[in-house]
C-alpha cells in the first residue's frame, strides 16, 4: 500500500496573490486604481469627520466649533434617545432591564459560558415577566410610569423583544396549523397568514391605533402601546409562520414516518423530531425575518409613539442645535447595526453549533 | 384470490410449529390510491414467532401492504388486527399498534439531529416512559447486540449506510417491540455492506421475533423465513415455505420471478 501524504501547502505570497486578483488584465488593473483613488480620497476625510475634527465634550451647542461631527449633541441628548420622557427618578428601572437584557443575551456569543443555556431561557421567560412589571410600575410600590412616557431605544427594544418573543412561537403553530390535515384548523391559520401576510405593516399600526378604538365597546380601551404590540406581533407571526412552513417542508416523509412508527403522538413528533430540524434549517430565514422586524419597528412613528428614530427627529428639529442632522441619523443607523449586526452574528453561530454537519 | 389459495394460507400457519397464537391478522383488506387499487382483497395471518418474507416484483405493493400494519398507509376496506386490537381510525388503538410494532425502513430515517444512544432512546423515554437511565442501559445493550456499542455518541450522519441500518434496526428494538417490519432493508446499501445488516437479522430471527420482510434477498428468505409470499399486481400470488416456494412454484407469475432474479 502507498504511504497517505500530507496535501501540498499553499504558500501564502502577496505580491503573487496581488499579481493573479488585482493586476492580471487591462481592465481589473484599470478597476483597482480607481477603487484604491476612490478609497483614499474618501476614508481620510471620513475619519476626519467621524474622529479627529469631530467635538465629543463641552457644554452647550457653541462648543462644536470644528469642522467635524458635533457628538456633543448625542452627548447632551442621549438621556432622551434612551429613554424617552421617561422620568429620571425612575430610570434605573430600565437600566436593570437593558442590564438583564445583556446579561442574558451577551453570553450567548461565547461558546463555552456557564449556564448559557439557562440565561437563554430566562430571557425568553422571566426577562418579560420582569419587564412587565418593572417598566410600567404600578405596583410593588413603584411609581406608576404611563407608557406615552416610554421612548427612545428603550421603546424600540420593547417593540423589537416583544414582536420577536410573541411571534416566534405564534408562527410555529400557525405554521403547523396550516399543515394540519384538519380543515377547519388548516383554513383558519391559511386565512389568517394570508390576511395579515397581505397587509403593510403601516396600515396595521393605524389600525390599531385609531380604527381599533371605534369598533370596541366604551371604556374598554387599552394603551396604544400595547395595541400596537398586538399589531406588530400578530403581522411578524404570519411571516414567520411561512418561514418555519418552509422548514416543515423541506424535512422528509421518512422522518414523520420514522417517528410515528416508533409510536410518537403528533404533538411529541413535532417537538422531537421534526420542528427542532425544521427551525435548524430556517435560522437564516428566521433571523432575517427578525432583522427586518427591528427595522420596522421604527413605524410606529406614525401613531405617535417616539421610538429611537422618532426621538432623535424630534430632537434635530430643535432649534438650539443647528446642523447635527447627519450626527443625528449616523448615532441611529449605529445603534441598529448594533442590534442587527448582533442578531445576524448569533445565527451564525447557532447554524454552526446545530450543524450536526449531515442530512438525510 | 381463490377459496383454495385461502385454505393453503390456513394451512401454513397450522403447520408451522410455533402456530399457537395468531399476532396479525389481515382479512379481505383494499386499499386504493385514488382510482388506483394498489392492494387488492388481501388475507394474511402471521402467528407469533412467525417470520415471513415478502417479495414482488416492483409496484407489486409488497411495502405498501407492510406499511399498512403499522397504519403508515390507511386501508380503505377489511380488517387489520395486530395484536388483538384492530387498525382503525382511533389515534388511541393507532398509538398502541405502533407501540408494538417496529419498523427499519430502506432509507433508515434514522433522526440527523441526535446521536446515535438518542436516536435509541427517544421513544423508550416519550413513549414507554422509560427513565433515562434504563433507556440508555437497555439502548447500549441492543448496540452491543448489532455490534456498534462505540459509535453510539456519533451523529447518523457519521456512519456508514450498513452502519446506519444497523441502528435503525437497534432503535426500533429498544421499544421491545412484538413484531418486527422490514421494508427493503437493505436495497438502499452497498454491497458490502449488505451482509452485515442481514447478519444481523438472522441473528434476530433466531430469537424469536415475529418478523414481516420485504426484501429481494432470496438468501435470506431461504434461510430465515418459516414462509414465503410472492405478491405481484397487489395481489397475494403464492405463500408457501421457502423449499417448496423455491424448488417447486406452482403459480406461473411466481416461476417467471423466479428465473428473472436468481438467474440474472
Amino acid at each position: 500500500m502507498s504511504e497517505s501524504m500530507a496535501p501540498p501547502k499553499r504558500a501564502f505570497a502577496p505580491i503573487r496573490w496581488m499579481r493573479e486578483n488585482l493586476f492580471n488584465t487591462w481592465y481589473n488593473v484599470l478597476l483597482t486604481v480607481v477603487v484604491v483613488y476612490m478609497i483614499g480620497t474618501s476614508v481620510g476625510p471620513l475619519l476626519n469627520w467621524l474622529f479627529l475634527d469631530a467635538t465629543f465634550t463641552g457644554a452647550d451647542p457653541k462648543d462644536c466649533i470644528g469642522d467635524g461631527a458635533c457628538w456633543l449633541f448625542i452627548n447632551q441628548r442621549l438621556n432622551f434617545f434612551m429613554y424617552g420622557f421617561y422620568p429620571d427618578a425612575q430610570q434605573w428601572r430600565v437600566d436593570i432591564m437593558f442590564l438583564l437584557l445583556a446579561v442574558a443575551f451577551v453570553p450567548q456569543f461565547i461558546e463555552r459560558f456557564p449556564a448559557r443555556r439557562w440565561l437563554g431561557i430566562f430571557g425568553m421567560t422571566g426577562l418579560p415577566i420582569i419587564g412587565y412589571i418593572l417598566i410600567p410600575g404600578g405596583w410593588f410600590g413603584l411609581e406608576e410610569v404611563q407608557s406615552h412616557k416610554w421612548g427612545g431605544l428603550m421603546l424600540t427594544l420593547i417593540l423589537a423583544y416583544v414582536g420577536i418573543i410573541g411571534s416566534l412561537p405564534l408562527g410555529v403553530i400557525l405554521a403547523l396549523g396550516r399543515r394540519s390535515e384538519m380543515p377547519i384548523i388548516r383554513g383558519f391559520c391559511v386565512i389568517f397568514i394570508e390576511v395579515w401576510r397581505a397587509v403593510p405593516l403601516i396600515t396595521v399600526l393605524f389600525m390599531a391605533s385609531v380604527m381599533l378604538p371605534l369598533f370596541l365597546p366604551e371604556g374598554m380601551n387599552f394603551e396604544k402601546l400595547l395595541r400596537a404590540l398586538i399589531g406588530i406581533t400578530l403581522w411578524q407571526s404570519a411571516y414567520m409562520a411561512e418561514v418555519i412552513r418552509g422548514g416543515l417542508q423541506a424535512i422528509p416523509r421518512g422522518q414523520y414516518e420514522a417517528a410515528s412508527a416508533l409510536g410518537l403522538g403528533y404533538w411529541r413528533k413535532m417537538r422531537l423530531i421534526i420542528l427542532p430540524q425544521a427551525l435548524t434549517l430556517v435560522i437564516p430565514g428566521i433571523v432575517n425575518t427578525f432583522i427586518g422586524l427591528f427595522m420596522d419597528t421604527t413605524l410606529v412613528l406614525i401613531i405617535g409613539l417616539f421610538d429611537i428614530l422618532g426621538t432623535v427627529q424630534s430632537t434635530i428639529t430643535d432649534p438650539s442645535w443647528q446642523n447635527v442632522a447627519t450626527e443625528g441619523y449616523v448615532f441611529v443607523a449605529f445603534c441598529f447595526w448594533v442590534f442587527c449586526f448582533g442578531m445576524s452574528r448569533y445565527s451564525q453561530n447557532l447554524e454552526r453549533k446545530l450543524d450536526t454537519g449531515h442530512k438525510t | 384470490m381463490t377459496e383454495q389459495m385461502q385454505s393453503e394460507q390456513g394451512q401454513a400457519v397450522v403447520d408451522s410449529a410455533k402456530a399457537d397464537k395468531t399476532i396479525i391478522h389481515v382479512e379481505a383488506m383494499n386499499k386504493w390510491y385514488g382510482s388506483f387499487h394498489v392492494l387488492k382483497n388481501l388475507n394474511l395471518d402471521v402467528a407469533q414467532g412467525e417470520r415471513i418474507v415478502i417479495c414482488g416484483p416492483s409496484g407489486s405493493g409488497k411495502s405498501t401492504f407492510i406499511r399498512c400494519i403499522n397504519r403508515l398507509e390507511e386501508h380503505q376496506q377489511g380488517k387489520i388486527v395486530v395484536d388483538g386490537v384492530e387498525l382503525t381510525d382511533d389515534v388511541r388503538q393507532i398509538d398502541s399498534v405502533r407501540r408494538e410494532v417496529g419498523m427499519v425502513f430502506q432509507h433508515f430515517n434514522l433522526f440527523p439531529h441526535m446521536t446515535v444512544l438518542e436516536n435509541c432512546c427517544v421513544a423508550p423515554i416519550w413513549v414507554r416512559k422509560t427513565p433515562r437511565k434504563e433507556a440508555e442501559a437497555t439502548a447500549m445493550e441492543y448496540l452491543k447486540r448489532v455490534k456498534i456499542p462505540e459509535q453510539a455518541n456519533k451523529y447518523p450522519g457519521q456512519l456508514s449506510g450498513g452502519q446506519q441500518q444497523r441502528v435503525a434496526i437497534a432503535r426500533a428494538l429498544c421499544m421491545k417491540p412484538k413484531i418486527m417490519l422490514f421494508d427493503e432493508p437493505t436495497s438502499a446499501l452497498d454491497p458490502e455492506m449488505i451482509k452485515e445488516v442481514l447478519d444481523t437479522m438472522v441473528e434476530l430471527a433466531s430469537s424469536g421475533m415475529t418478523m414481516l420482510c420485504v426484501t429481494h434477498e432470496m438468501g435470506f428468505a431461504k434461510t430465515v423465513a418459516d414462509r414465503v409470499i410472492f405478491m405481484d399486481g397487489g395481489e397475494i400470488v403464492e405463500s408457501a415455505p421457502p423449499h417448496e416456494f423455491f424448488d417447486n412454484p406452482r403459480e406461473p407469475r411466481t416461476q417467471q420471478f423466479l428465473k428473472q432474479i436468481l438467474h440474472h
